[in-house]
C-alpha cells in the first residue's frame, strides 16, 4: 500500500474518531455550530478521504512509468482536503457563535481548499478510470 | 474495468466536483452573508455528493469488483445495470430541479428507487461464495 494511501486512510480514521466524539457533544445538546462540522468530518474527512486513498492505490495504472499518474497532485489533494477541513472545524463554530471577519475569511479559504482538493483528485484520477 | 463502471465512476467524479463547488459557495456565504439565494444550492450539494458521488461510485466499483460468473455473461444481465445507471442519473438531475418544479422531487426519487431495484436485480446473484458457477 503506497505511503499516500496509508496517510489518507489513517487521517480518515482520526476524522471518524473526532466525528464520533463530536457526536457525544451533540447528544448532550452542545451544538454551537458543531453539527455541520460533525457531518463533514464523517462524509468528507472519513468516507471521501478513505475513498481517495483507496482509489489512489487500487484503480487501474495510468502507465508503466507512472502507475499512479502524478503523486505530487495526490499529496496536494491530501494537504488541501485536511487543511480545509481543519479550518472549517475551527471557524464554523466560531462564526456561528461569535461571527467576525477573521473566521469569515478562514471559511472562505476553507471552501476554496476543499473544492481544490476534489478538483485535483479528479484531475489526477480521471485517466485511470479506463476500460481494460 | 468494464465500460459501465467507467461511466458510473466518471459520472461520480463530475458530481463530486459540482457538489464541492456548490458546497464551497455555501460555506463562503456562511462567512460573508452576501447573497442569501446561495442557500438554494444546499439540495444540489447534498444530492450530488451523497447520491451522485458516494452511492454512484460504490455502484460502479461494485459492478467491476464483485464475483463474476464463469459461464454466460460474466457480469450477469448488464443491460439492466445500464438502465440502472440511466435511471439513477435521471433521478439525480430531476431531483435537482425541485426548486423550480417541486413535483420533480418525487419523480426524481422514484427514478432513483427504480435505479436501485434494477441494480439489485442485476447484481444479486453475483454476491456468491467462491467456486459457485
Amino acid at each position: 500500500m503506497p505511503l499516500l494511501t496509508r496517510v489518507f486512510i489513517k487521517t480518515g480514521m482520526i476524522c471518524l474518531a473526532l466525528a464520533l466524539m463530536l457526536g457525544i457533544l451533540l447528544a448532550f445538546g452542545i451544538t454551537n455550530g458543531f453539527f455541520p462540522v460533525y457531518i463533514h468530518l464523517l462524509v468528507f474527512g472519513w468516507i471521501t478521504q478513505l475513498i481517495f486513498g483507496v482509489i489512489f492505490w487500487m484503480f487501474p495504472k495510468y502507465s508503466v512509468e507512472k502507475p499512479r499518474r502524478n503523486e505530487t497532485l495526490g499529496w496536494w489533494t491530501y494537504a488541501l482536503l485536511n487543511s480545509g477541513l481543519l479550518m472549517r472545524a475551527i471557524a464554523e463554530p466560531l462564526q456561528a457563535t461569535h461571527a467576525n471577519t477573521f473566521s469569515a475569511w478562514i471559511l472562505v479559504f476553507s471552501a476554496v481548499f476543499q473544492f481544490l482538493a476534489g478538483l485535483l483528485f479528479v484531475i489526477n484520477s480521471w485517466e485511470r478510470v479506463k476500460e481494460k | 474495468m468494464p465500460r459501465l463502471s467507467v461511466w458510473f465512476v466518471r459520472a461520480s467524479f463530475i458530481y463530486l466536483v459540482l457538489g464541492l463547488f456548490f458546497g464551497a459557495l455555501i460555506l463562503m456565504e456562511k462567512g460573508f452573508a452576501l447573497y442569501a439565494l446561495i442557500w438554494n444550492l444546499l439540495p444540489f450539494h447534498m444530492e450530488f455528493l451523497l447520491i451522485g458521488w458516494l452511492i454512484q461510485l460504490a455502484m460502479g466499483v461494485a459492478f467491476w469488483i464483485i464475483p463474476r460468473f464463469s459461464r454466460g455473461a460474466s457480469r450477469g444481465p448488464e443491460n439492466l445495470v445500464w438502465f440502472s445507471f440511466a435511471f439513477l442519473n435521471a433521478g439525480i438531475l430531476l431531483t435537482s430541479t425541485q426548486l423550480w418544479f417541486p413535483s420533480m422531487l418525487i419523480i426524481g426519487r422514484i427514478a432513483e428507487v427504480i435505479a436501485w431495484i434494477l441494480y439489485i436485480i442485476g447484481s444479486w446473484k453475483r454476491i456468491k461464495p467462491h467456486g459457485v458457477e
